[in-house]
Formats: C-alpha cells, structure tokens, sequence
C-alpha cells in the first residue's frame, strides 16, 4: 500500500507527520519513507539511521557534436522549449530549459546532439531500526523537480515489494511536483491547519485529488488554533478528518530539535494510532 | 524602480503574514505581487478589490485526433513521459503526465496529433485596502509552468509601477528552491529571507540562499518564532554573519498570526505592540538598504 502525505500550503506539519507515522507504523510493519519533497527534504533531520546505499542522480540532455552538425537547425525547430537553438554557426543547448524528451537528438539526421546524462541529484537510503528512509534531493541550481521525483519513486518501487507499507512525503503546493508524487498513490493524508490559509490552501489540494480521483483523508495539525472552518468544511463535504493533532508549544520545540514528537507527547501518539488503525484496517486494501 | 523578494525555503514561517504587513506599511508607494501562485493566500489578508482578471495560456499538451489516427502507437514508443498509452484499445493522450514536448505530433504518420495551448490559469490585479495596487494569480490545480505565472505576474506588477511612478514592488515567493523561486529571484534587487529556528528552517535557508547567491542579490533575514529554539537561533545568526546577510530582526514565536490571519487582518493592523514595532522596523531597515545601495 503506498500513503502520500501532502499539503497544499507549506509548513503545516507534512514532515513532522510522516517521520514520526512511519517511525510508529514500522514498530509492528515492514515501512518504507520516501522523502519526495526534494527541493527542500526535511525527513532526513528527524531519522537517524545508518546508510546503506547512495547514488547521483542525472538526467538526459542533448550534447552538440559540432564534427557531425550540418547546421541544418531542426533541432532549433523540434524544441518547445527554447532549450536547443542555432545561434550563427553553432547549437547552443540549455540544459536548464530542457525537459529531456529526446525529441532534437533521435530526429537529428546527421546524429549530432547524443544524449548525455547530468547530475540533477543524489538518492540515500537509510536503515533505522526497522524503518527504511529514502532521501531524494535536488542539486541547488537544478529547477525541475518532477524528473528526480519520478526517478526515486521508480528505485522504490524496483527495490520494495509489496510487504512493505509505503510512506512518502509529498512537495507543498498543488503543481507538477505534486502530481507526480501523488500520482500512483492508494491514499493520499492531506494535512493542514485549522486557519483560513490552511482551508484556502485544503481546498486546492482537495481539488487537486479529486481531479487525480484519489483517495484521500484530512488531518487537521495545531488543533486548537485558528477557528472551525476547516472542520465545518470537512464535514459539509462528507471529508474524513482522520486525526487532530494537538496545538502544543512543546511540539514545536521538539520539531525544531529534531526530535520525534510521540515518544514525549502522549496526545500526539493517540492519534497516530487513529491514522494507524485506520491505515492498517483499510478494506480491500492489503500492506 | 526596485524590487524585493521575500522567499523562505520552508514553508510555513510566516513569510506570507511578513510579506503582507510590508505590503500594508509600504501602502500607495508600492506595488504588491503574489509570485506563490500554488498558494496564493496573500489575498485573504490584503482582501483585494477585483480590477481585472484573464487567463494564462502557457505550454502544450497533445491531443490525437480519433478520425486521422491509425494508432499505430508510434507516438507512445517515442513519448518519454508515459502520456500516451492504451485506454479501451486506443492510444490516449494524459494530458496530466504530457509535458508537450511536440515529439509524438512530429512523428505522426498521419499528423493526427495537435498540441493546443493550455490555461493554466487567472491572472488578478486588485486593488488592496492599503491603497496600493496587487497582481496576483491563481495557477490552475495540477497546472505545469507556474515559473512562467510567476514570471508574468512579475512583469504585470513592475509595468503597473513604472506606469503609476512606484518605487517598489515587493513580491511573495514561493517555497522551494525549483523554478517558481528562480524565477521569482531573476531580475530582484533585494531578498528577504523569512525562517524559524528550527533544523528545517536552518537547513532550507541553507539551500534557498545556495540559490539566491548565485544570482549575486543582496540579502536580509528575519527570524520568525525565535524563542521557540536558541541554540538553532545561534547556529542562524552565525551562518548569517558568515554570508553577510543582514540580520533584519527577531520575531517572537506568537499565535497573534494566526489571530490576526482568522479575522483577515495583517500583523500590523491587529497588533499595536512589539510585532508590529518589529516589523515596521524592518521594512525601514529594508527601505534604508535600498535606498543607500541607490547611492
């Protein structure tokens, strides 16, 4: 079974949910967390195990072989992404525009822009206890986010099988990025908080799955704070709120050590065994 | 004409509550831009009158047309991002997955497949209770290149304040470190880092400024929630000196934001105390850099 945690608005709590679900769920399972927020991946500052494997992580980009050009500019022409241009006597290649889709170089006649990889990232595995945690991150400078993303949900889908329940944490927001990391999930835990930027940005997110036709349940952080709206909402459009993770100072002490919240808080821990329960007694569905 | 970016990394530090209380302290002499365009909330505490809106047309995506198509599927061995294959025996474009490359109509035996230019979604300016003008938009959900609203929005609100003689236009980033923020940060003059003392806020202001660096913009840093973990405080305030990064000011972690947020009211205009002391404080200092870097 694959979870995806996401949000549309940032910073409402996607990390802080899914290290410490997946530190919980893997106390009685075989899980799996997939960091896929790799612009800005967190997950790895509250898991601490050891590491067992890592690589670089690259991307496919036209090289221009100027002994085999004949200028004849299709590749100027095939490219709707202004990436390849012929500029005088030369092809210049703008790695950052490009979108890899192979288009200028397997219709370039003469041969003359091979595809080569780049570095766009690097991907980690780590072991702690009976978690194993991916992390997936974008070199600084690199914009596009979705070709990493793809790239690790395919290492985790090659390297766990179906005994293993898996976590990934999502991208804010509700653009490309997102998709892809919602794409193949069985359920999608949007989480957001009981504010009027928390509803502005739920519902976006909720539209978002709905166009996707996901699954998906909420789960309202820093309960307490803010007004009902998010919760009147829910229920106004027969929305499961999942949990309700308590507004507590200490929490956000604790994230900002680094520390996991539910061995210290026990209200915290109460509700991940909502979640768990509800996660594990999913009909028809199997980890 | 100058321009200011707040931007964080991280989200959730408030950026978007700081943005939008210099947006009610700069008032008839600037202009505001929404660059968050996933999630542009800014509006909910500025509560812009409606001026104008359009669409935005931006990007391709392919589209088969059933009467010329042989569906030979020559289009899908060539797509490389799993947009097109078999649904009820018939190859059948994604327009989710395409990212209208073009690659499939070019090969096309038949040309069967168009791409057709996709909304991907409004664009608003308004006016806003501080008397200044906002450009704001919203990106469509699931939409691709929302660098390219973000870069339009951009350019509507620089026009509107070369047109109307403003000085400044401050504009809300967006999260992350991809093309929405690089494409926020080209052409900036000056960028307002927004973080918390947590290990994430360090670790993604970390990477935010990697970026903001290298297009050589100076930079000021505001810590939100500052009380909530000293010893992060510290470990930022000496990354900070090390990067010559302005220290702008120290904000207390205090749920008057989210008090203020609930009734649509920036930091500024609920509270009349140290926060918005604080923050008024700020944007001078923000003003004075400016301006001295005019000289």
């Amino acid at each position: 079974m694959k979870i995806t945690i996401a949000s549309g608005k940032g910073g409402t709590g996607k990390t802080t949910l899914s290290t410490n679900l997946a530190m919980y769920l893997a106390e009685q399972y075989q899980v799996v967390l997939t960091d896929l927020d790799v612009e800005e991946p967190n997950s790895g500052l509250f898991i601490h195990g050891k590491q067992t494997y890592m690589a670089d992580m690259f991307k496919m980009i036209p090289e221009w072989d100027q002994a085999a050009c004949t200028l004849c500019g299709k590749c100027q022409d095939v490219c709707n992404y202004h990436a390849v241009m012929k500029l005088g006597n030369r092809v210049m290649v703008f790695p950052e525009l490009c979108h890899s889709c192979h288009a200028c170089s397997e219709l370039c006649l003469a041969q003359a822009l091979p595809m080569h990889q780049i570095k766009m990232g690097e991907l980690r595995q780590y072991k702690a206890g009976n978690l194993d945690f991916i992390d997936s991150r974008l070199d600084v400078g690199q914009e596009q986010a979705v070709p990493l993303i793809a790239q690790t949900l395919a290492y985790v889908e090659q390297n766990f099988d179906t005994t293993y329940l898996k976590l990934f944490d999502a991208p804010p927001g509700t653009s490309c990025p997102v998709i892809k990391a919602t794409q193949n999930a069985d359920l999608v835990i949007l989480i957001t908080e009981p504010t009027p930027f928390g509803l502005h940005d739920l519902k976006l997110a909720i539209e978002t799955m709905r166009e996707l036709e996901k699954d998906f349940v909420v789960v309202v952080n820093r309960f307490g704070i803010g007004n009902d709206d998010v919760i009147q909402y829910c229920e106004n459009e027969n929305i499961k709120v999942l949990a309700k993770l308590p507004n507590d100072r200490r929490i956000a002490e604790l994230y900002s050590r680094g520390e996991l919240v539910y061995p210290h808080i026990p209200e915290f821990a109460e509700q991940l065994r909502l979640i768990s329960d509800f996660i594990t007694n999913k009909q028809g569905m199997h980890i | 004409m100058k321009e200011i970016v707040v931007i964080s990394g991280k989200g959730g530090t408030g950026k978007t509550s700081i943005t939008a209380s210099f947006a009610i302290l700069g008032g008839k002499d600037i202009v505001v831009a929404d660059c968050d365009v996933d999630a542009a909330d800014m509006y909910l505490l500025l509560q812009p009158k409606l001026k104008t809106e359009e669409d935005f047309y931006s990007g391709y995506a392919a589209v088969i047309n059933r009467e010329k198509c042989l569906n030979c599927g020559k289009c899908a061995s060539v797509c490389h991002f799993e947009a097109i294959n078999l649904v009820e025996c018939l190859y059948t474009v994604s327009s989710i997955n395409c990212e209208g490359c073009g690659y499939c109509a070019k090969i096309c035996p038949v040309d069967a497949i168009t791409l057709v230019e996709q909304n991907v979604g409004k664009l608003y300016i308004s006016a806003t209770k501080a008397d200044n003008m906002m450009v704001h938009a919203r990106l469509r959900s699931g939409a691709d290149n929302s660098g390219k609203l973000v870069a339009r929005v951009k350019q509507e609100a620089k026009q509107i304040a070369t047109e109307t003689g403003k000085e400044l236009v401050i504009v809300d980033g967006s999260p992350g470190i991809g093309c929405p923020v690089v494409s926020s940060l080209s052409g900036a003059d000056y960028v307002v880092l927004v973080t918390e003392p947590t290990v994430s806020g360090l670790h993604d202001l970390k990477r935010v400024y990697e970026l903001v660096n290298r297009f050589h913009i100076s930079a000021g840093c505001i810590i939100n929630k500052a009380d909530i973990n000293p010893d992060v405080a510290n470990q930022i305030e000496v990354y900070l000196i090390e990067n010559n990064i302005v220290h702008l000011t120290d904000l207390p972690y205090d749920e008057a934001f989210t008090a203020a947020m609930t009734i649509g009211q920036t930091i500024v205009e609920y509270d009349h105390d140290k926060l918005a002391d604080l923050l008024t404080a700020s944007w001078n200092k923000i003003k004075q850099i400016l301006s001295k870097e005019q000289q």
